[in-house]
Parts: structure tokens; C-alpha cells; sequence
């Protein structure tokens, strides 16, 4: 008797172990939320170590999808991306700021003479598609170190023409932080045209970051500003990127 | 006289405590990661062939469409075949009576409601502990020799497949689980999904990392493409649902309180007269 006893406790303590349905208020305490967050970290402390910095695939041209999707922001409203838009962004200016020795404000045509690079990768997205295009654009590493950061800058903030959400207090603007190190992989690039046309206002016309390797999501569209700080706490929820202030990883690695 | 003293049953140890852990261990990751996937496919209800995806011709899709009516009806798309799904998948009511337009109901998603990033955070915790537990699991069972003794069928056991199967039809366990072996369909079965399906489930999720991708570019051919890899993700989770199922309504269907104590507390109660086993215990 003792033995059916000690295996129904054994058994109630294994389904209450099994019973999920406390996850949802699990997942809404801060607590449970950065418990939840190590299997990320974990990830991310495995990518760092294990992965090393090779190419991402590239494809022929041929596997270049017909469909590719406009995700997020697909014509960003304001008047000034607009006005810009109008003029085929001939008066637009990237500014690379922040901790760096010397900040550059570069039209689209100094973009499109600096070095570049052309490649045909596989974009994942967040939600689970995936596209196939052709991208050329100014790598981003020379363009870096011409700026000269500082030797404190450890990310680089990527300031965008779009908001995804109207707030009072801006949070709603999108944004995306990189680690200053990934700017100089050789297919890092401030993408200008995709599929050998300038890049649409739907894929985030005049540039977009391609940051391969990456979740699309990191890949900022409408690109206005870049900035080299040393931490991203004190921007936006502080946790790197629109998204990210939303919930989504910051390594985007998976 | 002697006789009527003779026990009728005595429990044999049938599961030893790295085995009982490791299931019920395996138990939670798979219920956490099943909810947490339907959360994660609740964004892209879709799948392709292939590295990209060809929106227009997923060979299966979950989605909604207005109805003459003008209310949304769920649809399960497979292939050219399209099925009314209402109230099932795509659109469905909630508790508080809204109709929901997403594929997976809140019953089945964890958490409940729409929450991408958070579904995501769930899938890789317990995928990293489904991982590190497969992995100490399959390593003992091997060096304990547990594999070879208890799953591997025995030579000519693959001719009582027959057998085996009509069993299960009939619901009715075969005479050697009396003796707490294994059958030629449980062995089969167990095989498949600790060597097969649950290790193919770990290489398709990492195949669907892009910096996976690029530092092992071999990975994504092996599977046809990113997308493929994605779909193989989803039918090899499948599976392990329909295993979930099985399992469960053989265990209750057969000798659920006997098969529960077993993978609970280790020991499995048998006839007294059959042949002896280690471990025995009388009652």
C-alpha cells in the first residue's frame, strides 16, 4: 500500500511539474522573462565561440526570388523621408556620428563610389520565410574606419526614417544596434541597389543594412544615421533595436 | 497450503533512475517546445520546398478567408486541396467569444497569446535542456548497454511485426509485457524517435540559423534548402505529437497505473509465475 501511496504522490508531483499553465503569467514577470532569456544568451555565447566569421552562402543569380516580401515599414510617412523620396534623395545625407574621430555626412552618390560590394544571400526572416536577392552596396567597414572610432565605441546605432508604432515619446521609431566588430565583415554592406535596381521604398530605399548571418530584422531599412557609442542602455528600452525592445534577441543569430 | 501463501504478483525493477528522469525531462521539453513552435508558426503559417520561400505555392498553409457569410473561415491548405478549418485553425473563438484570426488556437500556443519573441525564448531554453538531456541520455543508454539489451529487437523478433501491429489495433497488450519487455512496435518506435526523429529535429532548428549557415554551409544542402529544412522542422514535430498520442492512449488503454508506476518510481508489477528477472521485489 505504501508503494501505490508513494507513487501517487510521485505521480501528482510530476503532473503539477507538467502543468504548463502558469507559463503565461511566468512569461510576463521580469524574473521569469531573463530566465527564459539564457537559452538565448546561451546561443549566443555558443554562436560567438564556435562559429568563427565566414561568408555567409551566396547564391547564383538564378536562385533570386521572384517574390521576395516587404516586411515592417513598406513607405514610411513622414513628410521630410517624403520630400527626400520626391527628389530621388539627391539632397539626402547619411551622417556616421558619435564616438568617432572624424563624422561624415555622405550623399548617395559618394555612397555609390566608395568600395562596394555585390552579393546574392538568403534572407530569413524572424517569422520563418526566407528570401533570395541580389544586393550592392557601400561596405560598411571602410566607411567605419574612415570615421575613425573611438576606441570606447563597441555598437554602432543604426537611426531609421520609419516608426512602426506612433508614440508620444518616439520609441516607436525604428532603430537596430550591431556590434562594431560585425560592420567590418567583408559582406557587411549600406545596401543601394537590389536586383540591380535601386532599392525600392519598400526594401528601405536610399540604403539598408545587409548584416548577413543575421535575422532580418536587424537589418535596418531607411537608414538615416549611424552612431558609434559604447553602450545602447540609454536608447530607446535600452535593449538594442526596435524589436528587441519588443522582445526579440539582440543576436539574431537563430 | 504453501500455495495460498504464494504471492500472485511481484514488481520487477523495470526503469532505472536515469531512464525515468531523462522521459519525464523529455516530456516537459517536448510539451514546451510543441506550444512554444505553434506560437513561433503562428507568424508564418506556411510551408515551402526549397532555400526561399515561393509565397504563392506553399505545399501546406493554415490561414482565414471571409466567408459569404462575411465571417472569416479557417482553411488548412495541403497541397491543392483546401479544408474548412473553423473554429479549429485560422479562425477561431476565444474565451471571451472574439473570433481570432491566427492559425493555432491560445490553447495550444505558449503563452497564449500573440507573441513571437516570447515563444522564441521558450523554444530555446528547452531546446538547449531537450538537447543536454537527449544527449546524457543516449550516452548512458549506450555505455549501460541499456540500448542493446532493451531496445534493439532480437534476431527474427521483426517477424512478429504482424503480430504486433494487430495488437495495437485491438488495443491489447502482446504476453510479453507481462514480463516487462518491450515489443517489436515499441522497440521500432522508441528507436525511431530517440535516434531518429528527435536528433533530425535538433540539426533541421539549427539549419534554420543563418550564422549556423554560414559556418557550416553543408548543413542546408543536406536538407534541400533553408525552407525545406523548415518543413522537415514541422513534419518531423508532427510526428513526435502523434507519438505523444500513441503513447499516451496505449499506456491508458493497457495498464496505466502499473506503466505510469514503472517510469514513476521504476518498478513494474508482473505475474508471479512468469520467469525471473533481476530485482525482484515481492509485494
Amino acid at each position: 500500500m505504501t508503494e501505490r501511496r508513494d507513487f501517487l504522490r510521485q505521480l501528482a508531483a510530476g503532473t503539477s511539474l507538467l502543468a504548463l499553465a502558469g507559463c503565461d503569467r511566468l512569461t510576463r514577470s521580469q524574473q521569469a522573462t531573463d530566465v527564459l532569456e539564457l537559452g538565448e544568451t546561451f546561443t549566443r555565447l555558443a554562436q560567438d565561440a564556435l562559429l568563427g566569421d565566414g561568408l555567409a552562402k551566396e547564391f547564383p543569380e538564378s536562385a533570386i526570388s521572384a517574390d521576395f516580401r516587404a516586411n515592417g515599414t513598406t513607405a514610411p510617412d513622414s513628410q521630410a523621408y517624403l520630400d527626400h523620396a520626391a527628389a530621388a534623395f539627391s539632397d539626402w545625407r547619411l551622417e556616421i556620428g558619435g564616438l568617432v574621430a572624424h563624422p561624415l555626412k555622405l550623399a548617395l552618390a559618394e555612397l555609390r563610389a566608395a568600395p562596394s560590394r555585390t552579393q546574392v544571400t538568403r534572407h530569413d526572416c524572424v517569422e520563418g520565410w526566407s528570401g533570395i536577392a541580389k544586393w550592392r552596396g557601400a561596405r560598411l567597414g571602410p566607411l567605419i574606419a574612415r570615421a575613425e572610432p573611438h576606441p570606447s565605441a563597441r555598437y554602432l546605432v543604426f537611426y531609421c526614417a520609419d516608426t512602426l508604432e506612433l508614440t508620444l515619446d518616439g520609441s516607436g521609431d525604428y532603430y537596430e544596434t550591431i556590434a562594431l566588430k560585425d560592420a567590418f565583415h567583408p559582406q557587411t554592406i549600406l545596401a543601394y541597389d537590389m536586383n540591380d535596381r535601386p532599392l525600392p521604398v519598400a526594401h528601405g530605399a536610399p540604403i539598408r543594412l545587409r548584416l548577413e548571418r543575421k535575422l532580418g530584422y536587424k537589418m535596418a531599412k531607411y537608414v538615416m544615421r549611424i552612431e558609434a557609442v559604447e553602450s545602447f542602455a540609454d536608447i530607446g528600452r535600452g535593449r538594442g533595436g526596435y524589436w528587441e525592445d519588443r522582445g526579440y534577441d539582440w543576436h539574431a543569430g537563430i | 497450503m504453501i500455495e495460498a501463501d504464494q504471492p500472485k504478483h511481484r514488481l520487477i525493477y523495470r526503469h532505472p533512475l536515469f531512464v525515468r528522469l531523462a522521459h519525464w525531462l523529455n516530456a516537459l521539453c517536448l510539451l514546451a517546445l510543441l506550444t512554444s513552435g505553434l506560437q513561433i508558426l503562428n507568424a508564418h503559417p506556411a510551408f515551402y520546398w526549397g532555400e526561399a520561400s515561393r509565397f504563392a505555392h506553399p505545399f501546406l498553409s493554415v490561414g482565414s478567408t471571409i466567408g459569404r457569410d462575411g465571417a472569416p473561415h479557417g482553411q488548412l491548405q495541403i497541397g491543392s486541396m483546401r479544408f474548412d478549418t473553423t473554429g479549429w485553425l485560422g479562425a477561431w473563438t476565444d474565451g471571451d467569444g472574439n473570433t481570432v484570426e491566427r492559425a493555432f488556437p491560445a490553447s495550444v500556443t505558449l503563452p497564449r497569446g500573440r507573441d513571437l519573441g516570447a515563444g522564441r525564448h521558450w523554444h530555446f531554453l528547452f531546446a538547449w535542456i531537450l538537447v543536454a538531456n537527449g544527449a546524457l541520455y543516449i550516452l548512458t543508454a549506450i555505455a549501460t548497454g541499456r540500448v542493446a539489451r532493451v531496445l534493439l529487437p532480437a534476431a527474427g523478433e521483426l517477424r512478429t511485426i504482424g503480430r504486433s501491429v494487430r495488437d495495437h489495433l485491438l488495443l491489447r497488450s502482446h504476453s510479453g509485457a507481462n514480463a516487462g519487455e518491450y515489443n517489436i512496435l515499441q522497440k521500432l518506435s522508441y528507436l525511431a524517435v530517440i535516434f531518429g526523429l528527435l536528433p533530425l529535429m535538433a540539426v533541421t532548428g539549427l539549419t534554420m540559423s543563418p550564422s549556423v549557415d554560414a559556418a557550416a554551409p553543408f548543413l542546408t544542402p543536406l536538407f534541400g534548402g533553408r525552407q525545406s529544412a523548415r518543413s522537415i522542422h514541422f513534419l518531423c514535430a508532427t510526428a513526435i505529437g502523434a507519438f505523444f498520442v500513441v503513447h499516451i492512449v496505449m499506456g491508458l488503454v493497457t495498464q496505466p497505473l502499473n506503466l505510469l508506476r514503472a517510469i514513476v518510481t521504476g518498478w513494474f508489477r508482473v505475474d508471479a509465475d512468469r520467469t525471473e528477472h533481476e530485482g525482484i521485489r515481492h509485494d
